[in-house]
């Protein structure tokens, strides 16, 4: 095994360990906007489909490209604007949550 | 690679972790999204010197990235808020897509006899990308009404999806041994495909949530099999960070509906037949129904008044009009709570999200837990469009798909008003008994519609 391939499988295994630790603790009303917004990032692959598009050379590998990038960048776009979306409509109960115990002083 | 790109991708893996912790609490969670797009655009950024341009490339991913953007941002601005879990869905079934074909991109460049540490990534990739890709279109048909939301079952369905994945690895371990034979790859990515449709179609639509999280996930591990083809790290990084925060939410998912995870994927078969006959019988029952002067009487005389809103609430957009029949009741001196059932709606959060719009205070949104004892003291449980959370099978129904889930209590109140489109069942396509009981009026109609009349009969009486 390649030291390339060791580092590799050594970033993998850390990778794991974190995305399990950073979200352990999510309320419930986040489950949809947390699993929209990591959809968001495995859009990363428009960073691979980049690679190979911008390489290419044969009537295959053009549309191979062509096809990967316009997913790609579907699922970064749409990705992102719809957790925004979600995320929007928190705004409010953000607010309603500090009125509160103003309302109960009046 | 130089010093400075990798440096710019371990910049980009620090705010996708950043914007993971942020998105997990409510008070960060927006920006935890302009986060984690920040991440995106610095390793967008640092991949640009990487590349080298044929003729046709630069062409290329002008169009992609162009068609892309305004498909994305388009579809995900006018997408209406009840029909957002089937977008995500489909997002997620392209960045699978795109992994399989970059893995089958990047497999055919190799030529004849590619590395082991090459060929097992990309087949990888090119596998679970497919699976997601094709599940997730299933889900998003499931979700969008294309198809029946019921679970569609066969005998011998197991053995016909254990064969495929056995197929599948078989001509995984071709393509890695032998590499040079294109078929291989058309006949892996077309099995992996219909493993993928297979998969889903068992599974019933009101459990699409969860399997779009687990796919989320999948599509996550296809991406960083792919990042190990390309040795690339952002992509490794990213794509193990999704795979791995993403099992776990998916666990958590189904934990909320009270279910093992292999119940929600595999809990079609078997049982549920049993289950599902034993409720057929309810076809030939009869249910109350009653005029909304009626029902404004017995609201308007009531002490104690609990909503259960429901899909049905939002896809009329009737959080507003609940809000005015609410007030109305209080001016009456009703007590009025709102009870939340923690998958009310097609998300969890719909129904907060959708009441705090119309303004509705936030100390009368009651979550299960704190509601569930209340029921027996209610003199009505007013149900706006909810099914599924207040189905008593879930308790009493062993073989029922839902059994196991929490619900709330509102069988236990002394009225029950059930607001309904039809008698069509819920979304988990089981009836529900609470229609039949002795206790229970049904008032038919659009929701909004059927609470102004409310509205104004409460007022007449």
């Amino acid at each position: 095994m390649t030291n390339e391939v060791l580092n590799e499988l050594t970033i993998f295994v850390l990778a794991v360990f974190v995305g399990f630790e950073v979200i352990s603790k999510v309320p419930t009303i986040l489950h949809t906007p947390l699993m929209s917004g990591t959809n968001a990032i495995h859009g990363i692959i428009l960073v691979g489909a980049i690679l190979i598009a911008a390489g290419a050379d044969s009537p295959v590998t053009i549309v191979l490209g062509l096809v990967a990038v316009t997913l790609a960048t579907t699922n970064v776009v749409g990705g992102f604007v719809v957790t925004d979306r979600m995320l929007e409509m928190f705004k409010g109960r953000q607010r309603a949550k500090p009125a509160r115990p103003e309302a109960v002083k009046k | 690679m130089s010093v400075a790109i990798t440096l710019a991708y371990l910049l980009a893996a620090a705010l996708f972790i950043l914007g993971l912790k942020q998105l997990s609490s409510p008070k960060g969670a927006r920006n935890g999204n302009f986060t984690a797009a920040l991440g995106m655009v610095v390793a967008l950024g640092a991949t640009l010197p990487l590349l080298h341009f044929t003729r046709a490339g630069l062409t290329v991913i002008a169009i992609g990235v162009g068609v892309g953007t305004v498909v994305g941002a388009f579809g995900a601005r006018m997408v209406r808020m009840t029909a957002i879990p089937q977008m995500v869905a489909l997002f997620n079934g392209v960045g699978g897509g795109a992994a399989a074909l970059v893995a089958v991109a990047e497999l055919l460049k190799f030529g004849v006899h590619p590395q082991f540490a090459e060929a097992f990534p990309s087949v990888l990739s090119i596998v679970i990308g497919s699976v997601s890709f094709a599940g997730s279109m299933v889900a998003f048909a499931k979700l969008q009404e294309l198809m029946t939301g019921t679970p569609i079952t066969y005998p011998g369905q197991q053995i016909v999806n254990l064969l495929l994945a056995a197929a599948i690895a078989g001509f995984a371990i071709a393509v890695v041994a032998l590499a040079s034979i294109p078929f291989s790859f058309l006949s892996l990515m077309v099995l992996a495909l219909i493993l993928g449709v297979a998969f889903v179609l068992p599974i019933g639509g009101a459990d699409m949530p969860v399997v779009i999280s687990l796919l989320n996930a999948c599509t996550g591990l296809a991406v960083a099999a792919t990042g190990f083809t390309l040795n690339n790290f952002a992509l490794i990084v990213a794509g193990t960070l999704v795979g791995a925060s993403g099992s776990l939410l998916t666990k958590l998912m189904s934990d909320a509906m009270g279910r093992s995870l292999a119940n929600v994927l595999f809990g079609a078969f078997g049982q549920v037949h049993a289950g599902a006959t034993g409720t057929a019988g309810a076809q030939g029952r009869s249910v109350r129904s009653a005029s909304a002067e009626d029902l404004g009487t017995l609201l308007a005389y009531s002490q104690r008044v609990i909503i259960v809103p429901g899909y049905g609430l939002a896809v009329a957009q009737a959080q507003h009009a609940a809000r005015e029949l609410a007030d109305v009741l209080e001016r009456r001196g009703v007590d009025v709570e709102y009870a939340i059932h923690p998958v009310a709606g097609r998300m969890p959060g719909h129904m907060n999200v959708l009441l705090a719009e119309a303004n509705v205070p936030y100390e009368q949104l009651k979550e299960m837990d704190q509601v569930n004892d209340d029921f027996k003291n209610a003199d009505v449980a007013l149900i706006i469009g909810a099914n599924d959370v207040v189905n008593p099978a879930a308790r009493s129904t062993p073989g029922s798909p839902i059994y196991g889930m929490p619900i709330l209590n509102a069988d236990q109140a002394k009225n029950i008003i059930f607001m309904k489109r039809s008698m069509r069942p819920g979304f988990a396509g089981i009836d529900n008994d609470l229609m039949f009981g002795p206790k229970t009026v049904m008032f038919f109609g659009d929701a909004k519609d059927s609470l102004t009349k409310l509205v104004a009969a409460v007022k007449a009486a």
